[in-house]
């Protein structure tokens, strides 16, 4: 490839950094704010002590971050099994939970909240009224991004051969699926598992109208009596999810490698 | 099941099952998906078909297209006329200025550590909607906000006007930040897909580059481009959080209105207006996506 011009370069750089400056400073910004104290006050971090001091808030993070706990785990218990299952014995079936995993891409959440009321009815008269039954809601709502990330896993190796051996060996499906399939498929896993707790985190649709007190809902309620506590919140969710999601790219950057056998 | 079962390839369109007990096999198969589909049906079918039949439904639980002549109403059309204008101006907008960024990121040439970084970082800012970003944006925006108070004391610019922020104009501003990086994803892909050879062959054939352009790189890119505004599109159309944050009266777009239908104690109907609200939203989305899959399918033809 020829070397761009030196004019190309100086219009590239420039242009950089003008997107660099316009995706930095409302982060940037978040941390000024909420830093900088109430009234007459020097600057301090008393908005980002109140996370942890404020009951309420306290009590919304701990749920939230449970939820992302729990999500993953039903993602996996209903995913993993399912998606192995779907390849070693009804592949004719892969294409159907292909379109059923991708459609929550399809129906906004908004428009699954509006029809939810009668389910969650029946979820509240099961297992109570506790914010961690949005589990269940959010399992659907990172269905696609996770079945992504576990096919792109599953491509990667060869599922069939394994499970022959597997079987031929005298294992049952259980140990062909936990013992045998699952551990060759950590990282596609591991990257659906970072990107659900990532969206739950965020999550704020279903929490909000269906009234479960969850860190967004917690937050967007404290921000009207204090904005400086919200923005701390919210700049702490975000290095949390970008941490993630951060590690994400580079498992799945890492990844590439070892399938071709040459790195670039 | 048994070992033999297998030891039969894996079946081609068109094959047989397997003889005799095969086929009580494969019956068996197919219920070990029934966790998977029953926890859908009940969690997302389920909720989808009620919001359709609700939709024809009135206070009586008999049929009426009620709820679906309301969404004629002035408030109605102007919240999904105010959707389509926020989505469809953050779709250009991020779509064009998100084709320039992924454009000058390929430029850096394979091996740049700068590119793999911008593209983990969009891939990260892509999913940064919601409560967060509204945050983000009150905090560099509105009143007290630090871009407001420095250009303030800087030079006496008043950017926060009467508090455009929190209506359509801050949502347009706001939607861009994540519809820019979204953009750099979906397309990068494809103005990767663009092979040096077929420039080199146009140099070869005579073509300035400007010709390379305007006859080659640009119409193969197009339904890429096209393809990937629509997603944008819908992406901004289905979004509710960061609105819901931002804007806290009236109801300039449909994700606003509905979350007023579902909320609202005082006008008996409501509910089914939600449901006729939401069924408006279903077939928006469900439209642009179908156009999106038709383009997707028109680049996958050039693209390896």
């Amino acid at each position: 490839m020829t070397t761009p011009s030196l004019g190309f370069r100086i219009f590239r750089g420039v242009m950089l950094t003008v997107f660099a400056v316009y995706f930095l400073l409302p982060l940037l910004s978040m941390l000024d704010f909420s830093t900088r104290g109430h009234g007459d006050e020097g600057r301090n971090w008393g908005a980002w002590r109140a996370l942890v001091e404020n009951k309420d808030l306290r009590e919304a993070i701990i749920a939230s971050l449970l939820l992302a706990l729990f999500t993953v785990l039903l993602m996996i218990v209903l995913l993993v099994p399912t998606m192995i299952w779907v390849r070693l014995k009804v592949p004719g079936m892969s294409r159907v939970i292909e379109f059923l995993c991708l459609l929550p891409l399809t129906i906004p959440a908004l428009v699954i909240v509006v029809g939810i009321a009668n389910v969650y009815a029946w979820v509240t008269y099961l297992f109570g009224d506790s914010p961690l039954t949005l589990t269940f809601a959010y399992a659907v709502l990172v269905l696609p991004y996770a079945y992504r990330s576990i096919d792109a896993g599953l491509a990667a190796i060869d599922v069939t051969t394994l499970a022959e051996a597997a079987r031929s060996l005298g294992a049952g499906w259980l140990t062909v699926i936990v013992r045998i399939v699952l551990p060759n498929i950590v990282s596609g896993v591991l990257s659906a598992a970072f990107i659900s707790v990532a969206l739950v985190l965020g999550e704020y649709t279903f929490a909000s109208l269906l009234h479960f007190d969850t860190m967004p809902v917690a937050l967007t309620a404290i921000s009207k009596s204090d904005a400086a506590t919200a923005v701390a919140g919210s700049l702490a969710s975000i290095i949390v999810v970008s941490i993630l999601l951060l590690g994400l790219s580079f498992l799945s950057g890492n990844r590439a490698p070892d399938v071709e056998g040459v790195k670039e | 099941m048994s070992v033999s079962d297998l030891a039969t390839p894996a079946p081609v369109a068109g094959t047989p099952p397997a003889i005799g007990a095969g086929r009580r096999t494969s019956l068996g198969s197919y219920l070990a998906l029934l966790p998977f589909l029953g926890f859908l049906l009940v969690f997302l079918i389920v909720p989808t078909v009620t919001v359709i039949v609700g939709a024809f439904r009135g206070e009586d639980g008999g049929f009426t297209l009620g709820n679906v002549r309301a969404l004629t109403s002035d408030a109605a059309l102007n919240a999904l006329w105010k959707s389509i204008l926020l989505s469809g101006s953050t779709a250009v907008i991020g779509a064009v200025l998100g084709a320039v960024l992924s454009y000058l990121i390929l430029s850096l040439g394979p091996r740049s550590l700068l590119r793999r970084a911008t593209l983990s970082v969009c891939g990260v800012l892509a999913q940064f909607g919601g409560v967060t970003l509204a945050f983000a944006f009150i905090s560099l925006l509105a009143i007290n906000g630090v871009l407001t108070q420095a250009l303030d004391s800087w030079i006496g610019l008043d950017i926060y006007g009467s508090g455009w922020l929190f209506g359509l104009n801050g949502l347009i501003v706001v939607y861009i930040y994540f519809q820019i990086p979204l953009m750099v994803i979906v397309f990068t892909p494809a103005l990767e897909g663009l092979r040096p050879q077929w420039r080199e062959a146009a140099v070869n054939l005579g073509a300035s580059s400007s010709q390379y352009w305007r006859q080659v790189g640009f119409p193969l890119l197009t339904p890429a481009f096209l393809g990937s505004m629509l997603l944008l599109f819908a992406n901004a159309f289905a979004a509710y959080a960061t609105a819901a944050v931002l804007v806290s009266q009236g109801n300039p777009i449909t994700p606003l209105f509905i979350r007023s239908a579902l909320t609202s104690e005082i006008l008996l109907g409501q509910a089914n207006l939600g449901f006729a609200l939401a069924l408006q939203m279903i077939i928006v989305v469900a439209i642009v996506m179908a156009l999106y899959a038709l383009l997707l399918r028109r680049t996958a033809r050039w693209m390896r």
